[in-house]
């Protein structure tokens, strides 16, 4: 008899093996020519839309979409890649539910938004499956920039500094390309390998040489890059993750959800991964939902979100925790890990209640237990690796408003990054803008 | 609910929605369908001369204009008269007529610019037991190039001619359908009125391209390569058709002629705009072909509430508007108003802001956390910003009482003037 949701433990195939393509197809597929014109002709065209104020890569939306009506996808993608080249990725994963459609004038004057992610995807998917790349390289400068991270804060910097004229060398630590596009969000989002379609497609400007299995403290180090280059970049993400701070921690079955994720991306037949039947992630971000979401998509019969404070205080935004529970994910607010019990392997975890007063938690003193094959620890990653000698603030290295750091030479953004959220959209203004700068210094002689 | 019995120059029908002579009327199918649905009247597709009949383009006939979510607003045709044999349709007629006693049944004519061919055809015409004619002087497309449709309609004399011969060949009212494509609709109305018509019906369609095919270099629609100007119709037309309604109302000489009013009327509402113009009733094409017969029923039923609302009889209704249509130079000038915008309403799109600061008076503020406010001593009060809104009602025009203040002259308003006194009219007639 096959595996079913049912069988105890941790095991790989517990669906039909068809049915996995449909588990973890496009959570929103792209709008057909139709959807697009009916959606494009809702948009009112605002005076200095509050869209494009929310979108931290300041993308001009009210004239894509004007030029989606028009019959131009093209254009209107030129016109998204000119501020962010990773709009295509954008428009899959940003929580727009919490950027640019949450202050949509339509959202306000009927609590329903122009579907700006869609349009975007429309018109990026239109001018990326032509293979059209719409930028070229300006006269080669001569100079040299590395950025370390090839996600996407490297990537956007890296892809305007080539357009520059600078000779680029990208690093990083995974054998592919993408980042956190490529290892770190759920495969629904960016199914197709998209990720990887989508480095190809940026490549294309040319200048940026890749080398992949290489990071600071294994195999580089910023004062040879200081050394070697003109510039550098780093973008060398959260590599580090939180600690539960809960006794029995160490037990087996106690993972990290980003290490669950990317194992899931990276998996060539998902009806070979394994998961438990009864699953408990604990955290409240996009993460947590992500981890906690594909393994309900994987066949785990009961799967559990713990966060140890109440709802408003989640990251992960409203959209995703309904999206979460409609995928049959049971979400505890307001309790934290106490213990994990288990005889060699996790078989149960403990919860205390929680209560919020002026800010701080406490615990109520009442307690429950959760079966659990697999817990998934999803309460943020941590700067690792930074150089030493680097300005540290808020644990993340200190950045002005260009991404200069506190070394000569050296600039910094995405998640690695001071300021901002962790979000891929701003990864790439930081990107983007540090390149500006690098660029401008480079220029000055 | 109002009884929406209509008389126009003595044709009665339950309510005073007829269907246009177009595709919807060419043939008993479509009218007995249009009748069940409830329409009062139809004007059944033009008819031409006996023998063999016109023939039609065999690619596209229609182009058309579209609004968000291609809401259709205008549409073009090169359709000609009908393509059937007479005979066939005077049979059609027949059977209908007797089917449908209480509905309005008239038979829209084109036939050469000669006595004999508009003297023959008409007797043998009213032997279907049709209310009444109208002549097809509009078309401008395909029967112009012929000398008939718009060709006649262009030509008052030819008009006032035309017109004579049918009203010398028959008892039963002639209506006479004017063109738009003159310069003064008051020349070709007031011909017809000398040629003795009962009423008239406008407008026909306007001279139109509707789009370009860009690829092909061609004007839509595109018939192997090649287009041609189209009569021009739908929701698009109607100021122009209402324009022209008022200007025959108004018009001393053919104040009491009756007008059927044609172009753009696609519900209720639009009908009682016609009517409360000067129209006696009204023709509607396009709406039925874009949404189908059964339009018919909001308009019945939206004409009535409306008139149970206002507490009016529909001929009340007609010519309502008719005395409040004046000209420019009778407006009062001291009518002061100011855009006063609805903090509650407003959803911060800026557009009216970007109307305003781009195009018009900069009379209208953006705080930081965008908060629209006009700037009444910059206002005029062109109400672009209140056209532009995209919410219904957000902005309106706040009327100033005489004495008040205008903050953009630094008078107060005054008694009514207009510009026959003003002081800059250098033709101004002293107030004296």
């Amino acid at each position: 008899m096959t595996n079913s949701p049912l069988t105890p433990g941790i095991t790989a195939g517990r669906l039909p093996e068809e049915s996995y393509a449909a588990q973890f197809s496009d959570l929103h597929p792209v709008l057909d020519d139709h959807e697009a014109l009916v959606a494009a002709d809702r948009c009112y065209f605002c005076h200095d839309a509050p869209c494009m104020t929310a979108c931290s890569t300041s993308i001009d939306v009210p004239l894509f979409i004007r030029q989606i009506m028009t019959g131009t996808p093209e254009a209107a993608a030129k016109t998204i890649f000119d501020q962010n080249i990773l709009g295509g990725m954008c428009a899959r994963v940003c929580p727009t539910e919490t950027l640019c459609e949450e202050v949509c004038v339509r959202e306000i004057a009927e609590g329903k938004p122009v579907e700006i992610g869609r349009l975007q995807r429309y018109a990026t998917d239109t001018l990326m499956a032509k293979g059209i790349h719409p930028y070229t390289r300006a006269e080669a400068t001569g100079k040299t920039v590395a950025v370390v991270g090839a996600g996407p804060a490297g990537l956007a910097a890296a892809h305007r500094l080539a357009m520059k004229g600078h000779d680029v060398v990208m690093f990083d630590a995974r054998p592919k390309s993408g980042g956190l596009n490529e290892y770190g969000i759920a495969s629904y989002k960016a199914p197709d390998g998209y990720a990887q379609k989508e480095v190809d497609w940026l490549m294309q400007i040319g200048g940026i040489t890749v080398e992949t299995g290489k990071k600071l403290g294994d195999g580089l180090t910023l004062e040879g890059l200081k050394a070697d280059y003109d510039a550098v970049f780093l973008a060398i993400g959260l590599a580090g993750v939180n600690a539960l701070r809960a006794e029995g921690e160490e037990t087996d079955g106690v993972l990290d959800a980003v290490d669950f994720i990317s194992e899931l991306r990276q998996a060539e037949d998902l009806s070979k991964l394994p998961v438990g039947r009864n699953v408990v992630v604990i955290g409240g971000g996009m993460t947590a939902v992500d981890a906690a979401v594909q393994a309900k998509l994987l066949g785990a019969q009961n799967v559990s979100m713990v966060y140890r404070r109440g709802r408003a205080s989640m990251s992960a935004s409203e959209y995703e925790q309904e999206l979460a529970a409609s995928k049959g994910v049971q979400i505890f607010y307001n309790a934290a890990p106490v213990a994990v019990y288990g005889e060699g392997a996790v078989e149960e975890v403990e919860f205390e209640y929680t209560s919020e007063a002026g800010g701080s938690l406490k615990g109520t003193g009442e307690t429950f237990r959760l079966p659990a094959d697999q817990l998934f620890k999803a309460i943020g990653q941590t700067l690792d690796g930074a150089p030493e000698g680097i300005e540290i603030t808020g644990g993340k290295i200190a950045v002005d408003a260009v991404g200069r750091t506190s070394i000569a030479g050296v600039w910094a953004g995405g998640d690695c990054a001071s300021g901002g959220e962790d979000l891929t959209v701003t990864a790439v203004s930081e990107g983007r803008d540090a390149a500006e700068d690098i660029h401008a210094k480079l220029m000055e002689g | 609910m109002a009884d929406l019995t209509s008389t126009f120059c003595g044709i009665t029908s339950p309510n005073p929605f007829w269907l246009a002579s177009a595709p919807p009327t060419d043939k008993e199918y479509n009218v007995r369908r249009a009748f069940e649905a409830g329409w009062g009247g139809v004007v059944w597709k033009t008819l031409g001369e006996e023998g063999p009949p016109v023939v039609n383009v065999n690619g596209p006939r229609y182009g058309a204009i579209h609004g968000a979510d291609r809401r259709l607003l205008g549409l073009n045709n090169i359709e000609l008269i009908t393509d059937r044999p007479l005979e066939v349709n005077l049979e059609e007629m027949t059977r209908v007529k007797k089917d449908y006693p209480d509905r309005a049944l008239i038979a829209s004519v084109m036939v050469p610019c000669d006595a004999d061919s508009w003297k023959n055809i008409i007797p043998r015409i009213a032997e279907t037991g049709c209310d009444g004619f109208e002549l097809n002087f509009g078309c401008p497309h395909g029967m112009a190039e012929r000398g008939m449709g718009s060709a006649v309609g262009q030509v008052p004399e030819y008009i006032e001619m035309v017109t004579r011969w049918c009203k010398e060949s028959t008892d039963l009212p002639v209506i006479v359908k004017l063109t738009p494509n003159i310069t003064n609709i008051l020349y070709p109305a007031e011909a017809a009125l000398r040629g003795g018509a009962d009423a008239v019906s406008l407008i026909n369609t306007i001279n139109s391209i509707t789009s370009v095919n860009l690829d092909a270099f061609s004007p839509e629609p595109m018939i192997d390569g090649k287009g041609t100007h189209g009569g021009y119709c739908g929701p698009a037309v109607k100021p122009i058709a209402m324009n022209m309604v008022a200007e025959i109302a108004r018009n001393p000489a053919t104040a009491k002629l009756p007008i059927s009013g044609i172009g753009g009327v696609t519900t209720w509402r639009d009908a009682a705009e016609f009517m409360a113009l000067g129209a006696g009733n009204v023709q509607v094409c396009t709406a039925a072909m874009t949404y189908g017969f059964k339009i018919v029923q909001e308009m019945i039923s939206g004409l009535s509430q409306y008139l149970d609302e206002k507490e009016m009889a529909l001929s009340d209704l007609v010519g309502k508007a008719t005395p409040n249509v004046t000209d420019w130079q009778y407006l009062n000038l001291n009518h002061v108003t100011k855009a006063v915008i609805n903090q509650d309403d407003c959803i911060n799109c800026g557009r009216c802001y970007a109307a305003c600061e781009d195009t018009s008076h900069q009379a209208i503020e953006m705080s930081l956390d965008r908060t629209f406010t006009v700037k009444d001593d910059e206002c005029v009060a062109c109400n672009l910003c209140v056209n532009v809104c995209p919410v219904e009602g957000c902005i309106t025009m706040k009327t100033l009482e005489k004495g008040d203040m205008d903050e953009r002259t630094g008078k107060p308003v005054g008694d009514y003037a207009n510009w026959t006194t003003h002081p800059n009219n250098v033709a101004a007639v002293s107030a004296e």
